[in-house]
């Protein structure tokens, strides 16, 4: 297994999750606000997007865990908006937080799931213990679920989620609050699980993760798509922009305030590491650094920065960086599984 | 036939999960045998008089056993998220609630035979209309469960669900003529009474006891049927309304 995107081809497959000006409020909230979007069959389409912007409640609505106001779900061709029981065969769900039994072991938690679906008993044993082999819990199977690890649980409730093999899987945030290393096992899991032909709707809101992913990337914010594209698409965008960064020994406020004087075709501003400095025209460093040193500041470092699908986001729907960062370092401190 | 391995795990698991815990089976058997106990030493009568007592503790056991085990059953799983799981199966409401409900009914039965196990050691039963008292035992289990799903599903907490219930629970026992027949009420509680299900189902055990019923059976049952599928479809239409928000 490798972190590696299976080839989509995209355009030319069938939409198996079809949303149209979904619409959804909570008293005076706003949680979801006419959004309409596709999945395709066999891709992995990644909704991204900070705290509150209406990630969890978009799944509860496609799994039938809560009614829309307004908007229409067609699920593998089957109309969800006035049954959304329609397709509940058709779908595995991955909770934010675990909503497996504490007081039933991991190999009896899976077994019970598989029953949900009318699996059989026999097949029910051989997919557990199946499933407990691959997600490496089979010395655990017959622990209770209460004494797992986080990140034992959320990969026994991603196993739950997938054991009556689902056609389309719904992962919200499956790697929020799990240390780096499962965190790379979960990612390795999906992405096969996605090889073998699930298609994958997944929520999150580490840039990277998406980036490493996903087919498509939907931006929210404030219960809003912002945008939907292909990854080569939304990095295409920061094609033709340079960007390069300058350190120095002391820190300085005045250093873009030099720049901007002699070079007003650059945009300049300052960041942690020192200035960043962007253009649409390759960008020479030999004049600048001459005219900061000769303005007494000492230039440690000048280097080329290569775009990410961060700059994207940022740029796209105006969240700062840091903010995504500090929910990041927010939910590692006080995540749960 | 999916459905029905859905719905028969989903029983079997709340059986192994809370009914065959060890609290629960003693409180199933000690429960019935206290307010035996209880009532003798209290009325000091013989046990001649106990088959009068059956009917009345027959209808306890199971308004109180079945009450009990849905507050934990589906109240403690709707705050665990699990009975998220349950929502999102493809099951329809109808049987999801069934499945939730039937481990309670059994439980419920059971208690009841409980005091009627025991007091067919120590009294003389051969009047008992049995044909007419084992489905009107499983009857007021079965409403009783809805009662207690009713409650179950308009709470949210599992110390409410118990509050809750012990606010209809406990009149319960004096309005439905369970121990003092209902023409010894106060004249303005009587209309109470007969609002209550559990009048008519104590009225068929102890007609089945000893002829001393005050409607027709058939009336009995069928008002005590009513009540199920009353409360039934209001217990689905909370849960319908409150969560799946
Ligand atoms: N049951 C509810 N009652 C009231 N408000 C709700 C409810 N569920 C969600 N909301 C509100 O809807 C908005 C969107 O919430 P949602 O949980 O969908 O966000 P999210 O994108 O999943 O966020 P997170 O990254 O924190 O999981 C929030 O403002 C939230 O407070
Ligand atoms: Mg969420």
């Amino acid at each position: 297994m490798t972190e590696q995107k299976r080839n989509w081809t995209g355009g030319n497959q069938e939409s198996l999750i079809d949303v149209v000006k979904l619409t959804k409020t909570f008293e005076d909230i706003i949680a979801v606000n006419e959004i309409s979007f596709s999945v395709d069959e066999g891709e992995i389409f990644g909704f991204l997007g900070p705290n509150g912007a209406g990630k969890t409640t978009t799944i509860n609505i496609l799994t039938g865990l809560s009614r829309p106001d307004s908007g229409t779900i067609v699920v593998a061709g089957l109309d969800c908006t006035k049954n959304p029981k329609a397709a509940q065969h058709l779908i595995g769900i991955v909770p934010d937080e675990s909503n497996l039994y504490p007081e039933l072991s991991g190999f009896d938690n899976l077994c019970f799931c598989a029953s949900l679906y009318g699996i059989r008993k026999k097949e029910r044993c051989e997919r557990a213990r199946e499933l407990l082999q691959i997600f490496g819990l089979r010395e655990a199977a017959n622990r209770k679920f209460a004494g797992y690890s986080k990140g034992m649980k959320r990969k026994l409730t991603i196993a739950a989620g997938i054991i009556h093999r689902p056609q389309i899987l719904f992962l919200d945030e499956p790697t929020t609050g799990i240390d780096v290393a499962s965190a790379r096992q979960i990612r390795q899991l999906i992405s096969a699980l996605n090889s073998n032909g699930t298609s994958i709707f997944l929520t999150t809101h580490y840039i990277e993760e998406a980036e490493r992913l996903c087919n498509r990337i939907a931006f929210i914010v404030k219960g809003r798509i912002v945008r939907i594209d292909t990854i080569e698409n939304l990095m295409g965008q920061t094609q033709g922009q340079h960007v390069v960064q300058f350190a120095f020994q002391t820190t300085t406020d005045k250093a873009c305030e030099y720049i901007k004087a002699e070079f007003p075709e650059l945009q300049c501003k300052t960041v942690s590491e020192g200035i960043s400095i962007e253009s649409p025209l390759p960008i020479r460093v030999g004049p600048l650094v001459r005219l900061l040193e000769d303005n007494g500041l000492e230039v440690t470092e000048a280097k080329k920065i290569l775009p990410t699908l961060e700059d994207v986001f940022v740029k796209i729907t105006g969240i700062e960086a840091g903010m995504m960062k500090q929910e990041k370092e927010k939910m590692k401190m006080g995540g749960n599984a | 036939m999916k459905k029905w391995i859905a719905f028969w795990n989903i029983l079997l698991k709340d059986v192994r999960s809370y009914y065959l815990k060890p609290p629960n089976i003693s409180w199933g058997l000690l429960f019935p045998l206290v307010w035996i106990t209880m009532f003798f030493i209290r009325s000091g009568m013989g046990m001649d008089k106990l088959p009068d007592l059956l009917p009345g503790l027959a209808a306890l056991s199971i308004l109180f056993g079945t009450t009990s085990v849905l507050s934990v059953t589906v109240t403690f799983e709707k705050k665990g998220r699990s009975f998220e799981r349950l929502l999102l199966s493809p099951i329809s409401l109808e049987l999801l609630m069934l499945a939730k409900t039937s481990g309670a009914i059994i439980f419920g039965t059971i208690n009841a035979l409980v005091p009627i196990f025991a007091a067919m050691f120590l009294a003389d039963l051969s009047a008992l209309n049995w044909y007419i008292f084992i489905p009107a035992i499983v009857l007021i289990a079965i409403s009783s469960t809805f009662l207690g799903l009713f409650i179950a599903v308009s709470v949210k907490e599992v110390f409410e669900a118990q509050t809750f219930s012990n606010f209809f629970r406990f009149p319960m026992i004096f309005l439905c003529g369970l121990f003092f027949p209902i023409a010894s009420l106060p004249i303005f509680l009587r209309p109470l009474s007969y609002a209550l299900p559990l009048t008519y189902g104590t009225d068929i055990l102890h007609g089945s006891m000893n002829g001393s019923n005050l409607m027709p059976f058939w009336m009995d049952f069928l008002v005590l049927s009513g009540f199920c599928v009353v409360l039934f479809y209001f217990s689905l239409r909370n849960i319908n309304k409150k969560w799946i928000t």
